[in-house]
């Protein structure tokens, strides 16, 4: 019965048959499920629903089903970031954005899969194994927010959140053909997200349509005093749903279709710009110079910040420990056991790029870089009101094609990171296919501009049929 | 008289104190009144180091290091900024602390302090803002214990870092900055120095233009003085065999009084600082003008007024203003007697009986020291029994007037006594005659006589005693 649907038909049949049985059928599919996406299934689902059911609930997503990533906490329900070293962690305490989910009357179904610490394009690197793509399973399903867009592409959930930190949301939104949205640094809370890089991540809602992401983002949106980050935003997103690019000014950054970008994502992505000038919007070449070193920049930040975020993890106080004769040794030893590959490899980086001799050769100079690529931003949204670009230069590539070349998968995130290093708000929506695969659009705004954003995607997806496709087997 | 500094020794030292007058923590919501608890009942997400928890800056406590700031004679930065100390150890729940580094809430200071020859300026190079760790506890001694456990209540309590140039020049000299600085901490009620951790000195000391050596985690006064004692006769001594000091931290074993090395600066840390990217900066700047209108009236202004309103030597005023709660005391007092009286009785008498006993000031009742001073004023009793209440009063408890009964104290009003002298020997003139005469028994009559004249209220040592200090000064015949 239910599979692929966006939240007004999920309501319709709850109204039909009940939030209980909507629930319990989703939970069924995921038990099927052959694309391991989910990390835990929350069993506590059908009784909550039950509840929705008996006692009424007049929140904007009373009774319909969520996933979670699961490097979001979670009170109850065990929150690992698909490490081996979170093994047994249960959080007792909620996100800033469960809470308000779980206020909205949303049900979760369970936490999903991800790169390890939310360090990869793949989730090839999560110690649960990889997610597969809903559209060909010898495929990734982008990462590192792969399980949320794969549960949302496979019928899995209707709605998903995941963590975008250099593309997280919208590399995994393309390669699954889902809708997912990075906001503006700021507007969502990052309370209870378990950082990997805090200066770079927000939270954010992946979907199968536009207006799901924006009323996923009127709840979890927001305020919140226990983020010093988050900032006090008036956005009804709602409101941004409207099928009208009139007048709209699109720049295309040359930079962003540079060498390595596949053929069919160039041309779906020009039809799309097209098909905006033929709806109103006009569009002209823009150059964003220091795109080229955003990507290292953007890597000796991130792992600069997890090296120190990561530090945590020495199994004193929750998850794996190995004990040993004193306590150094037993942090080593947890450690040792508890990380994977690519995570040790960005701590040692980070590590490295901050220590005496080398901080002002890398980290100080990435930060420099950092700020220059957002007065490219700047620059380039004195003139136009958006920025189109292809989310992934290639579709999703093919399992363990990447693995043993880390620079190769790092080179994969290239039309993101950069979003990332502003701050500005991107959201990625289906543009076409080729070969079966989905294609992934990128529409960036200024800071603060979601409405834009959204508004510009809801058109798009007013007028084209790429967002009614879906995998064979959900169809 | 200059002080010669002969060794040349130079002393510099870095003071954590915990600013637990605040209700909450550095960052998170949880309680400062844990002392008395429970381990591990006042924590959080936040201070615990949960994952995905973040911290949010406390207001009040930017408030509170800007007033330490501003009564330490600094400057104070634009907007707060805070960075990481990256570390591994198990009382950090973070793997790092937050700190500030090279944006201190305030720098460039000084405290004047009464040195070895006279007034002594000691510059503060900064004070800054960061959270307390954990606590680490073991079972028995760490030797024995089988485990170490962690107490994670005080971790999180805002801690201001106050870092002073090497300007002292003695042992004295470093505990005379200590008690300067804990009486002006105690002024701006930002602090208790009473509770456990409340304050931990790292001492740099050094010897005839030699290296430094630090001595960690020092936690009274008086262990300072002896640690910094220790080091420079231990320095004098090395370089006097040929030895070269080197950079190096020491630790201070307080119960054998010496220090013993940790770590030579070769095996310091690398901290790996960077900005705290959880936090935004908070612009302070704006508000010193308001601040400033909060400070209190502090330990050298309140020094000065003491000796001109209440005509009090400056000796009295240095010893009634350097604890904040002895001059609050004081002034009660001074409101209800003469000031010049209870100066004395409060700085000299009641000050030192505290002292010796080790408490403080609110063992005792204003209401008890005003009376004891009426008493003696009063001529009612002596000078000696006022001291004698006082002690009562600290050891075993009670009121001024039940003590006075209980131990008889009321003076014998003298002057009864005085003036039956005086008509005794005017009535008895061959008695008198007698003594002086050489007959020993005559005055133990004129003893009898006065007693009987005071009706018992004197008694016959002191009657006379007081008979023969009158016939020593009578004009010869």
């Amino acid at each position: 019965m239910t599979g692929w649907a966006n939240i007004s038909q999920v309501k319709e049949k709850i109204a039909q048959t009940s939030a209980e049985d909507v629930t319990a059928s989703y939970l069924e599919r995921i038990r099927k499920s052959r694309i391991n996406a989910y990390t835990t299934i929350w069993e506590g689902a059908i009784e909550k629903a039950r509840e929705i059911d008996e006692q009424g609930h007049n929140g904007p997503l009373a009774g319909i089903p969520i996933a979670i990533k699961d490097n979001i906490s979670t009170r109850g329900i065990s929150t690992t970031c698909s490490s081996k070293i979170l093994q047994g962690y249960v959080p007792p305490y909620d996100a800033h954005i469960v809470e308000r989910l779980k206020d909205a009357g949303a049900i979760i179904l369970g936490k999903t899969n991800m790169d390890e610490f939310a360090m990869g394009t793949s989730t090839e690197s999560s110690c649960y194994g990889p997610t597969l793509n809903p559209w060909d399973k010898a495929r990734v399903p982008g990462g590192s927010s792969g399980g949320s867009a794969a549960v949302v592409a496979a019928g899995e959930a209707p709605i998903s959140v995941g963590s975008d930190t250099g593309g997280s949301v919208r590399c995994p939104a393309a390669f699954c053909g889902v809708v997912g949205l990075k906001p503006t640094y700021g507007t969502i809370s990052r309370y209870g997200l378990i950082s990997y890089a805090n200066s770079l991540e927000q939270i954010g809602p992946l979907a199968t349509c536009v207006s799901d992401i924006a009323a996923l983002m009127d709840v979890i949106g927001g305020h919140d005093a226990r983020d010093s980050t988050s900032v006090q935003t008036e956005t009804m997103y709602k409101d941004a749903l409207v099928d009208d690019v009139s007048g709209l000014k699109i720049g295309v950054p040359a930079e962003y279709f540079g060498a390595g970008i596949d053929p069919a994502v160039e041309n779906s992505v020009w039809d799309a710009i097209q098909l905006f000038e033929e709806l109103g919007a006009s569009w002209e070449q823009v150059s964003l110079p220091h795109t080229s070193y955003a990507l290292a920049a953007y890597y000796i930040i991130a792992m600069s910040e997890a090296s120190s975020n990561l530090a945590r993890f020495d199994g004193t106080r929750y998850g794996l420990r190995n004990e040993g004769e004193n306590w150094h040794v037993m942090a080593s030893r947890t450690r040792a056991e508890g990380f994977g590959a690519e995570v040790k490899r960005r701590i040692l980086l980070g590590t490295y790029a901050l220590s005496a001799g080398y901080h002002d050769k890398y980290y100080l100079k990435a930060l420099k870089v950092r700020t220059l690529v957002k007065q490219d931003f700047d620059q380039a949204f004195k003139e136009f009101d958006c920025l189109m670009t292809p989310t992934m230069p290639t579709p999703a590539f093919k399992l363990e094609e990447k693995v043993e070349d880390p620079l190769a998968l790092y080179l994969a995130d290239v039309n993101t990171v950069p979003i990332n290093l502003a701050g500005v708000p991107s959201i990625s929506l289906p543009c076409g296919f080729t070969d079966g695969l989905p294609i992934g659009l990128q529409i960036i705004s200024k800071h603060f501009d979601e409405a834009t954003v959204l508004r510009a995607a809801y058109s798009f997806e007013q007028n084209t049929e790429h967002h009614t496709r879906r995998p064979a087997e959900v169809a | 008289m200059v002080y010669e500094n002969v060794d040349g020794v130079k002393i510099g030292l870095e003071i954590h104190v915990q600013l637990n007058k605040l209700n909450t923590k550095l960052f998170c919501g949880c309680s400062t009144d844990y002392h008395n608890d429970e381990p591990n009942t006042h924590v959080c997400p936040v201070c615990l180091g949960l994952p995905g928890a973040l911290p949010v800056l406390n207001k009040r406590a930017v408030e509170f290091a800007m007033k330490v700031g501003l009564a330490l004679n600094c400057d104070i930065v634009g907007q707060t900024q805070f960075h990481r100390k990256n570390y591994y150890y198990p009382d950090l729940p973070k793997g790092f602390q937050t700190t500030q580094y090279d944006f201190p809430i305030a720098s460039h200071g000084k405290v004047i302090i009464d040195g070895e020859d006279g007034e002594r300026i000691v510059r503060i190079t900064r004070a800054h803002m960061e959270e307390d760790p954990g606590k680490l506890m073991h079972i028995g001694s760490i030797e024995k214990s089988k485990g170490t456990l962690i107490n994670y209540n005080r971790s999180g309590m805002a801690l201001i870092e106050i870092v002073s140039e090497p300007d002292m020049r003695s042992p004295k000299e470093a505990r005379r900055f200590l008690d300067k600085l804990r009486s002006i901490l105690e002024y701006l009620d930002v602090f208790n120095g009473d509770l456990e951790g409340a304050m931990r000195v790292d001492a740099n000391i050094s010897v005839m233009g030699g290296e430094r050596v630090e001595v960690k985690n020092i936690s009274s006064h008086k262990g300072v003085e002896k640690a910094a004692l220790y080091e420079i006769m231990r320095q004098k001594n090395f370089v006097r065999r040929g030895g070269k000091v080197v950079l190096e931290t020491r630790h201070f074993d307080e119960q054998r009084g010496v220090t013993l090395s940790m770590r030579s600066k070769e095996e310091e840390h690398d901290y790996r600082y960077f900005p705290e990217p959880d936090l935004v900066p908070m612009r302070v700047a704006d508000r010193v003008p308001e601040v400033i209108k909060t400070l209190p009236e502090l330990p050298d202004a309140k020094r000065e007024r003491f000796t001109s309103q209440y005509g009090m030597a400056d000796m009295h005023a240095k010893a009634l203003t350097s604890e904040i709660k002895v001059a609050n005391f004081y002034e009660q007092v001074a409101n209800l007697v003469d000031p010049r009286s209870a100066a004395v009785w409060v700085a000299d008498i009641l000050k030192g009986e505290l002292n010796y006993r080790d408490v403080s000031v609110d063992a005792f009742k204003v209401e008890d020291i005003v009376e004891i001073i009426e008493l003696v004023t009063g001529n009612k009793i002596t000078e000696r029994s006022g001291v004698e209440i006082i002690r009562t009063i600290l050891d075993n408890g009670g009121t001024p007037a039940a003590i006075v009964k209980e131990k008889g104290l009321i003076k014998v009003e003298e002057d009864i006594v005085t003036k039956a002298v005086t008509e005794v020997l005017e009535e008895n003139p061959e008695a008198l005659q007698d003594y002086l005469g050489g007959k020993e028994k005559s005055l133990n009559f004129l003893v009898g006589q006065v007693m009987k004249k005071t009706a018992g209220r004197s008694d016959a040592k002191t009657t006379r005693e007081m008979l023969l200090d009158r016939i020593s000064k009578l004009p010869p015949k």
